[in-house]
């Protein structure tokens, strides 16, 4: 309902590259990805392709650069597995909403299950993972939810930090530029008070609470 | 004697800073928490200086003018500021920006830029002037040949310091803290004994030299006493050393009014000094830093009269204060101290500024903290800029040099270098489709360039005809160069900086080129699509039909990105075929400075598809919004020009939303280092980096006093954007701001 690239919502459509010209273009840009930086696909949702993407992160695996998977966790099919347990170095992953209701308002999809099955097994495979959570005043930014979310995964060690994406209204003009409705639109952005107190509240929980 | 205190080496023996500062420096690992803000002193100063700067800007750009004296560098007594709250002392004349005259240059010139202002110099100096002193003007108006002429007049050649002061050279200016000036004109009076016959030209006109550098020197300890300094020995404190410094540097900028007249790399030497005060408790940080403060402060209110012709291509009134900064040694230890982090810190202790032209000397191997602190200061103010030690130092050999003006090397003491300003090679690839005649006029301008009579260009032809344009093109230049400094060193010989350097220095011509751009985008229109020539009834190219794609230079696309580095390494090799004054090294940059807008307007339609009278990119950028590819793409397309064929610099200026860099300050520090490890690693040579919003500019541009101290880096040097003309202003909005990397 928010997301900030509703043009790769779409299934179809869309550009198609050659894996091979894909990982020339990574490894022209290798020298400048830093300690830290490397290759993410995100979407839309990547692991859509997750039968493509292993040939992918295969080669850039040889190529000595940096995996990552930016997804909302609702795929988890055995190629979706392949690629988390032997080529991505890091999956990030988008916790849309801590109610059953919740999720299904924001996302139109229900069971929030299917994303937590997702972490379980992330956090099985003793891999890394990042959780992503984008905070809307009074949609997903209550203190109960944040709560949830903190006892929900407050054990997990693979996790090594939980990034937050205060809402912004950034996207809306792409949304009117698809001739999209958007749901949001009355939804207003976190005050900076808002924003420390679900810090305060999450930083119980987590190692690492970075708000973007 | 402090210097008793200083570990020895061969600096005791011979004048040699490098070995003095290599064997004293504490190299600084550390962050930049040790720093603090300004000293309520160094307030009162600055408050004073930003309402001069104001009433300068209100008074179209000039806050006053000395009519009666010729500069040099005893001619005017002391000026202050404010001078109870001066640690720092030293004006370039009796008054805070008040202008100087400085007539060998050109008389002419100077007339001008007076008149422009409702002035005229006095008149027994006018008397003088036009009937019995010859400037560097007037020496090579009197060589100047018909076809250098020509070239200059149609717009092949632009820029040329025929009229204005060259620059470029960087006195030691370490020196005079480090020995004294007694010191000095001893070693120079050992030099001058040691010059003999026979008697050439080349040994009467070095004899000549050094017996005006040693007058400049005796000048120097005057204009010390002026302010009962005693320059004639070594600086004892930091205090004296950050004055002395000063002071050398203020002698240059009294005697001469070269375009870019560099600091070199003083930083770390001075560090010396402070590091030692504050170890044995003669002063704290507050002082550390006021000193370097006020020092800068000094630096940013350096002015130059210059004629308004002069703003189009040097815009915003700059002075080219460029200060090297950072860096490693041969011996794989860093160069930055605490005092690099104390130069940076000015930035926000007097808020930013174009000048002193902060470069950044960046090398993998820096300390992380440093490279952290550097991006932060460029993303929060835009008024630095990054060039790469790594592959200077290799190339051309030293671990102690400065920038002269933008992008070029030269090593501190020990090298200078002649400037060349650039030839248009944009215009030079239209005398190949038009039968060696310029495409306004029509004027034959090279022999031997068949008439193209083809409906559509090819390529082969047409390279074969560009190679002949460049041959001839260079030699023309050649020739102007040589002129020039024959000239320069006659009449305006820069003999307080030359005071400050090694007798008899090796010496490189700076050449340059614009256009490069335009260039290899319409060879590689000309190879990959199909450019049909538009011609007018005299047969000249007016415009170019275009039909298919090609490539465009600024995409990381080989086949494009490799006409532009064989375009650089042809025009290159060209000029060093050539005889140079002086024996002086060919070596050639891509840098237009701020010429790209008046560049454009002189060069017709190119078959890129750029229409007639349009700016070129500046330096060795992408045309505007030609790089869609994204930020990396574009820098990795300039890294691949080879600095072997332009030792005298590359110069690209980048500009990205903050957004895109990242999120959080963190990412965006992050983020802009690894792009600077990453575009250095690939062997490009610079970078200027400006971190912001175009709506910014926008609003800027209506309301400019909202805005006195937005800076921008242009082309190798930054300015206040407020300085700029409105199409200035506009051409700059109009250059790619990346929006995603």
């Amino acid at each position: 309902m928010y997301c900030h690239n509703p043009d790769t919502i779409e299934n179809s459509g869309g550009t198609e590259y050659k894996i091979e010209d894909l990982v020339k273009l990574a490894i022209k840009m290798k020298p400048y990805f830093g300690k830290k930086g490397g290759v993410t696909v995100s979407g839309g949702e990547p692991l859509l392709q997750a039968k493509n993407l292993i040939p992918f992160f295969k080669r850039l695996k040889e190529e000595g650069i940096h995996t990552n998977v930016d997804t909302n966790g609702r795929i988890l099919n055995n190629h979706a597995k392949t690629l988390m347990d032997e080529y991505a170095d890091l999956v990030m992953l988008d916790i849309k909403h801590m109610t059953e209701e919740g999720y299904l308002e924001l996302t139109g999809k229900s069971c929030k299950e299917t994303t937590f099955n997702f972490a379980k097994y992330r956090e099985d495979s003793g891999k890394k993972m990042w959780l992503r959570y984008v905070l809307i005043p009074g949609i997903t930014n209550k203190p109960e939810l944040l709560h949830a979310m903190g006892e929900h995964f407050k054990n997990y060690n693979t996790i090594e930090k939980i990034e937050i994406q205060p809402y912004h209204k950034l996207g809306i003009h792409k949304w009117e530029a698809l001739g999209w409705d958007y749901k949001l639109k009355d939804a207003r952005e976190n005050t900076p008070e808002e924003l420390e107190e679900a810090g305060t509240i999450l930083k119980k929980y987590f190692k690492e609470v970075k708000i973007n | 004697m402090i210097t008793e205190k200083f570990k020895k080496g061969i600096w005791n023996d011979v004048i040699n800073l490098r070995d003095f500062v290599t064997n004293n420096i504490t190299p600084y690992y550390g962050t930049h928490d040790f720093l603090v803000g300004p000293s309520e002193k160094t307030k009162k100063l600055w408050e004073i200086c930003k309402e001069a700067t104001q009433e300068e800007r209100n008074n179209n750009g000039v806050r006053s003018v000395d009519t009666e004296t010729i500069s040099g560098v005893s001619s005017f007594k002391a000026g202050y500021i404010d001078q109870e709250n001066e640690v720092i002392v030293g004006l370039q004349t009796d008054e805070l920006l008040k202008r100087a005259m400085k007539p060998f240059g050109g008389f002419k010139v100077v007339q001008k830029a007076l008149s422009e202002h409702g002035l005229e110099p006095n008149k027994d100096i006018t008397a003088l002037f036009t009937k019995y002193v010859k400037t560097h003007n007037d020496g090579v108006f009197d060589a100047y040949t018909a076809e250098i002429k020509k070239f200059r007049s149609l717009g092949f050649l632009t820029g040329l310091p025929d009229n204005y002061a060259r620059g470029r050279v960087i006195g030691d200016y370490r020196r005079i803290a480090l020995y004294g000036i007694d010191r000095l004109i001893e070693s120079k009076k050992a030099d001058l004994a040691s010059i003999g016959g026979p008697m050439s030209d080349k040994v009467i006109r070095l004899r000549e030299e050094v017996s005006e550098q040693i007058k400049a020197l005796k000048e120097m300890v005057v204009m010390g006493n002026y302010y009962n300094l005693e320059l004639n020995r070594p600086a004892q404190n930091a205090q004296e050393a950050v004055q002395w410094t000063y002071m050398a540097y203020l002698a240059a900028v009294k005697q001469q009014d070269g375009a870019a007249m560099s600091l070199g790399n003083v930083s770390s030497f001075l560090d010396v000094y402070i590091q030692k005060d504050l170890e044995e408790g003669i002063i704290n940080e507050v002082e550390a830093q006021e000193y370097i403060d006020q020092f800068v402060m000094k630096l940013r209110m350096v002015r130059h009269l210059r004629m308004e012709a002069y703003d189009e291509i040097f815009a915003g009134d700059p002075t080219w204060v460029t200060e090297a900064i950072g860096g490693m040694f041969s011996d794989g230890r860093t160069k930055v101290t605490k005092t690099s982090f104390r130069f940076l810190h000015t930035l926000y202790n007097l808020g930013p500024s174009p000048e002193p032209n902060i470069t950044i000397l960046w090398s993998y191997s820096l300390p992380q903290n440093f490279k952290d602190y550097c991006a932060k200061v460029s993303i929060d103010t835009s008024s630095i800029q990054f060039e790469n030690d790594e592959l200077m130092r290799g190339v051309r050999g030293s671990d102690d040099y400065g920038i002269a003006c933008c992008v070029s090397y030269q090593e501190l003491g020990k090298s200078i270098q002649f400037f060349g300003a650039r030839t248009n090679l944009a215009k030079t690839l239209l005398l190949a489709l038009n039968a060696g005649r310029c495409e306004f006029s029509g004027t034959e301008m090279v022999k031997g360039i068949p008439a193209y009579t083809d409906e559509y260009l090819d390529y082969d032809k047409v390279m074969a005809n560009f190679k002949i344009a460049m041959k001839e093109v260079a030699r023309v230049y050649n020739d102007s160069m040589n002129i020039i400094h024959y000239m320069h060193d006659k009449y305006y010989y820069e003999k307080a900086q030359m005071a400050l350097i090694d007798t008899n220095p090796s010496i490189n011509i700076a050449y340059g080129i614009a256009g490069l751009s335009i260039v290899a985008d319409s060879l590689s229109a000309i190879k990959y699509a199909k450019v049909k020539p538009i011609r007018n009834e005299e047969g000249l190219t007016v415009d170019f039909k275009i039909e298919g794609e090609f490539p465009k230079f600024g995409n990381d696309d080989d086949r494009v990105d490799l006409l532009a580095s064989a375009a650089v390494a042809d025009f290159n090799n060209e000029l060093k075929k050539l005889p140079v004054y002086k024996d002086a090294e060919p070596t050639m940059s891509v840098l237009t400075i701020t010429s790209n807008v008046t560049y454009g307007k002189k060069t017709g339609a190119t078959p890129d598809g750029r229409d007639q009278g349009v700016p070129f990119a500046p330096g060795a950028n992408p045309m505007h919004g030609r790089d869609c590819n994204g930020a990396i793409a574009s820098l990795n397309s300039v890294s691949k020009i080879n600095y072997n064929d332009s030792k005298d610099g590359i110069s690209n200026t980048f500009s990205i939303v903050p957004k895109s860099l990242g999120a959080t300050e963190e990412e965006q520090i992050e983020n802009l280092a690894s792009t600077l490890d990453g575009y250095f690693s690939r062997n490009a040579q610079h970078l200027n980096v400006n971190v912001l919003n175009k709506e910014m500019l926008m609003d800027a541009m209506e309301n400019p006093d909202d805005y006195p101290q937005l800076t921008i880096r242009v082309s190798g040097y930054a300015v206040n954007f407020v300085r700029l003309t409105r199409e200035q202003q506009l051409e700059v909005i109009t250059r790619s701001f990346h929006e995603s990397m």
